[in-house]
């Protein structure tokens, strides 16, 4: 009898017991639970290293001698990279049925909205906001998907690089719903400035300072100081200030039901991407041998971006009193603010307490011409 | 009230099960409202992009290339379309994943077929990431925003192959009978000799030149020609060996590739709109294709080839798909019209790389060696068998003279006990390693040394010597190339384990099942506990690393090992 003819009936599992036969899990990585997740089978090790798995190291390396991945691509230290697991366990099934459903609440949401006519009803100086305004906002977003975009190479390991993937996709996709809305919602209105957005973004004194804040984001050359600014700095004290603490709070009362609507998508994305983030560096600063160092240089990145973020949001206030009907005031979108950003730092172990808004500066503030926003 | 009547009639129409609409006139189009179109749409989102003015963004992926024109998007899309469009794609995969199972696929698929699945499935995730990191680069570099929804869309779906295919693997782990090989998988793609040869692969597209990597190695290169043999000729395969769910992942994810294809399409002609890049350009097309042939034609020929039972001899050979795929549809009408823009296309190359495959019988040689070392491996391969010889000398006439006795011997020494195939006295010599591809230099007329940088090296052909010692320099033909990329780590496999014993190495790689004793990788299919290696049967061997004794020869005794190397050698009968 030869080899070939001892061969199984049936390949099908269990129709032979042999050594390893009943060897049915992936058994090369610790599960973060009693078992691994998918999200974790699909995910870990794929990207790996020579700590992990790469007898014959790194085989090809840039230019000055950098290897495809180094630990060097940020001024964060841990001891174990490998130990980072995405709370969201997002990997490409979840990741598309979420994106999908997103798309289709929106586009359900705007096309009602446009059938039952409402845009046409939306208040004048409100239909002002969106074009100006909300139609600047939408180039924060992209800047921040684009930096994400480019932070998502440099992560250790593949966990790290995938959770900064799925953040710049949200991202990518937010600011192209509010590209899309804005043009959909604004053919229905009459003389909808579809350019006013970018010239604002780009000239109105209102923007700058946000501008500004996206763009040094955007420049740094650390990843994580990338992802730590968007999702611990900039989103508390600007992305949601300007979402749920004016957006969706206004927009009803200016007979808007569908901004909300497409904005809630962006709420909802930013408590994943958060959690994420915050994940990773509570990581890292529990981390035994590095966890001081890296809280050093996580608070120097607050102090950085934080005082871009507080100052972006500070020449935001005006915005708040161009709604015809007043449903919300800067100082109490401002507080929750600064209250959200001090328990993000309280989460990971910084120290994120922003001064209270001192009334001069509300003042100050407010007096930034309307003019410019209109 | 209008709206009112609307919905009644809509719902009369649904309820008497007619369409007594007007001819053109749907449902959809009443409902709808009128959108922007998709140009605009394009245009729109291209738009969100600016030119920092407070701080500028510092380059972060060296190229010596000069870009300057925008490129452009040829297929338009945008996300809101994009997500929806691959959920089902997903639906369906997932869909007929879940209908092989209760079809009872694994009861009649061809193990010969999904052992190789052991080693596809360890190596193309890593790729497939790479490419999504890769993203990062020409998203930067790319001036303007125009493209950047197409390079955001190639990094998810890079996203979506790289899990999709963990998750392909982890199925097959689950449902077919020998899992082991599958359970180690990651692990053992840092570990394998044969696996360093798809990491080459992969770390080729973002490491280096990022025009070098991205554009042309990844995109206008190995997904532009060579995903048609991975992931087009391949799945073909595979449904002939009784696997449905390969061709139903594959073939979905080829279909994301041409998207690939055309963003890497645009940014060339972005690339190629400077005079001063053509020298790269020519080189680096050059470097790419070859390394292309050198690495997917020995993994994707070996199992196209060798991984099957089918042997219908209407069925096209690898060489006959190759020729279709690479030489008529992507060298003729791809490579070629590039001429015309200045770009020195290396015809010679391209021909070379067809008759190494045809005459010179380079995948032969590579499934020779694959069984050569099967003891290394974490998937098991089985002897050829008369039918398999039929087929063979019917496609490549000369066959059995030059590989038959070998195969023979092959399953003569299959029966633990034997001496390992490597270590018989079949007259094979093991072969040198490339240093630039890391496929083994089968071809031996072919086989060439040089120095760099003072060292000696070994390559399989003049193309690999001119890819190391030339092109990743840094300087290409008196041009300054600070951004190229340089060859590192360690790369011959047998130089990691030279003098060990194979026992202790394969211990050391953990190509063992639980037991403990018994090796993943058998020469052989079956599944009879009595029939399975263990550690104690290929203890005694030592594994000696070819490029190590050369370097310690003589200059007159390596001059005369390289003329006997390359004479080749005639494969004894056991």
């Amino acid at each position: 009898m030869t080899m070939q003819e001892t061969t199984a009936a049936s390949a099908a599992a269990g129709a032979k017991v042999f050594p390893g036969s009943d060897s049915r899990r992936y058994n090369y990585f610790e599960p973060k639970g009693r078992k691994a997740t998918h999200y974790e089978d699909v995910t870990v090790d794929v990207q790996p290293d020579p700590e992990r798995y790469l007898l014959q190291n790194w085989i090809i390396s840039f230019g000055d001698g950098t290897p495809t991945y180094s630990k060097d691509w940020t001024a964060l230290k841990c001891a174990d990279w490998h130990g980072f697991r995405a709370p969201d366990q997002e990997w490409e099934r979840t990741h598309y049925q979420r994106q999908s459903t997103i798309v289709g609440m929106i586009q359900n949401v705007v096309e009602n909205a446009r059938r039952a006519g409402a845009p046409q009803r939306f208040d004048k100086a409100w239909v002002a906001v969106l074009q100006n305004h909300v139609g600047a906002f939408k180039h924060a977003e992209y800047g921040l998907g684009t930096a994400l975009m480019r932070a998502q190479r440099y992560g250790y390991t593949q966990m790290v690089n995938n959770a900064i993937l799925t953040n710049a996709s949200y991202k990518l996709r937010f600011a192209q719903d509010l590209t899309l809305y804005l043009a959909e919602v604004g053919s229905d209105i009459g003389g909808f400035d579809l350019d006013a957005g970018k010239a604002h973004w780009l000239d109105d004194p209102i923007w700058q300072p946000c501008r500004e804040a996206v763009e040094h984001i955007r420049a740094a050359t650390d990843f994580l100081e990338q992802y730590f600014a968007v999702n611990l700095v900039f989103e508390p004290l600007v992305g949601e200030l300007f979402r749920s603490g004016f957006v969706m709070q206004v927009a009803a009362a200016q007979n808007d039901f569908s901004t909300p609507s497409v904005i809630s998508a962006a709420e909802a994305d930013y408590e994943r991407n958060l959690a994420n983030a915050v994940e990773l560096f509570a990581l890292l600063l529990r981390d035994p041998v590095h966890g001081e160092d890296n809280r050093t240089m996580l608070q120097s990145w607050f102090t950085h971006h934080g005082g871009l973020a507080v100052k972006a949001a500070l020449q935001l206030q005006p915005l708040w009193s161009l709604p015809r009907v007043k449903t919300a005031s800067f100082a109490d979108a401002f507080e929750r603010a600064r209250d959200r950003v001090a328990a993000i730092g309280r989460e990971i172990g910084i120290d994120a307490d922003l001064p209270a808004l001192p009334p001069v500066e509300v003042g100050q503030a407010a007096a930034v011409t309307d003019a410019a926003a209109e | 009230m209008a709206d009112a009547i609307l919905q009644a009639r809509i719902n009369i129409i649904k309820i008497m099960g007619r369409d007594d609409m007007p001819d053109g006139l749907t449902l959809n189009k009443i409902t709808s409202q009128k959108g922007i179109g998709i140009t605009e749409a394009a245009r729109r989102v291209a738009d969100l992009g600016w030119t920092p003015s407070y701080v500028k963004e510092a380059m972060a992926f060296p190229t010596d290339y000069k870009i300057s024109k925008a490129p452009r998007d040829p297929m338009k899309q945008v996300l809101r379309s994009y997500f929806p469009m691959q959920e089902e794609k997903d639906n369906r995969v997932y869909g007929a994943l879940d209908a092989a199972l209760r079809g009872d696929m694994f009861r009649n698929v061809e193990p010969r077929w999904i052992e190789w699945m052991k080693l596809f499935l360890a190596i193309i995730p890593f790729p497939e990431i790479s490419a999504a990191r890769s993203m990062a680069t020409l998203g930067q570099l790319a001036p303007g925003d125009d493209l950047r929804t197409g390079f955001t869309m190639q990094m998810i779906d890079e996203f979506r192959h790289s899990t999709i295919q963990m998750n392909l693997k982890k199925w097959y782990m689950e449902n077919y009978i020998d899992p082991a090989g599958f359970d180690i998988t990651e692990k053992a793609f840092g570990k394998c000799y044969a696996t360093t040869i798809g990491r080459q692969f992969g770390e080729a597209f973002l490491t280096g030149d990022a025009i070098t990597a991205s554009n042309i190695y990844l995109q206008v290169v190995a997904e532009t020609a060579f995903t048609n043999t991975l992931f087009v000729a391949m799945p073909s395969e595979a449904a002939r060996n009784g696997d449905y769910a390969l061709p139903t992942v594959f073939l979905s994810v080829q279909s994301d590739e041409s998207r690939h294809i055309g963003n890497g399409h645009s940014m060339l002609m972005s690339v190629l709109k400077e005079p001063d890049n053509h020298l790269l350009l020519e080189r680096d097309i050059r470097y790419s294709f070859w390394q292309n042939h050198m690495i997917v034609d020995a993994a994707i020929g070996t199992i196209i080839e060798y991984g099957t039972k089918h042997r219908d001899k209407n069925k096209e050979s690898y060489a006959e798909l190759w020729h279709r795929w690479i030489f008529e549809d992507y060298y003729r009408t791809y490579l070629l019209p590039l001429e015309k823009y200045g770009i020195k296309i290396h015809h010679d190359d391209v021909h070379e790389a067809f008759d190494s495959i045809v005459k010179k019988n380079y995948v032969h040689k590579i499934a020779q060696f694959f069984s050569a070392g099967w003891w290394a491996n974490f998937w098991r391969i089985e002897a050829m068998t008369e039918r398999d010889f039929e087929w063979f000398e019917s496609k490549y006439p000369g066959w059995y003279d030059e590989f038959g006795i070998w195969w023979e011997n092959y399953a003569k020494l299959s029966k633990p006990g034997s001496v390992p195939i490597t270590f018989a006295d079949t007259g094979y010599v093991y072969p040198h390693r490339c240093w630039s591809s890391l496929v083994p230099c089968v071809i031996r007329e072919d086989f060439t040394i040089d120095e760099v940088d003072g060292e000696l090296f070994t390559y399989a052909s003049e193309v690999d010597r001119w890819t190391h010692k030339e092109a990743f320099a840094a300087e290409y033909q008196g041009r300054p190339t600070p951004a190229m990329g340089r060859f590192s780590g360690r790369r011959q496999w047998e130089e990691v384990y030279d003098g060990w014993d194979l026992a202790d190495a394969i211990q050391d790689m953990g190509f063992v099942r639980p037991d403990g004793k018994t090796l993943i990788a058998q020469p052989h299919l079956s599944f009879e506990e009595k029939d399975m290696w263990t550690l104690d049967h290929v203890r005694g061997h030592t594994i000696r690393s070819p490029l190590l004794a050369l370097r310690e020869m003589t200059p007159q005794q390596r001059q005369a090992h390289v003329e006997e190397y390359r004479k080749g050698f005639k494969i004894r009968r056991v």
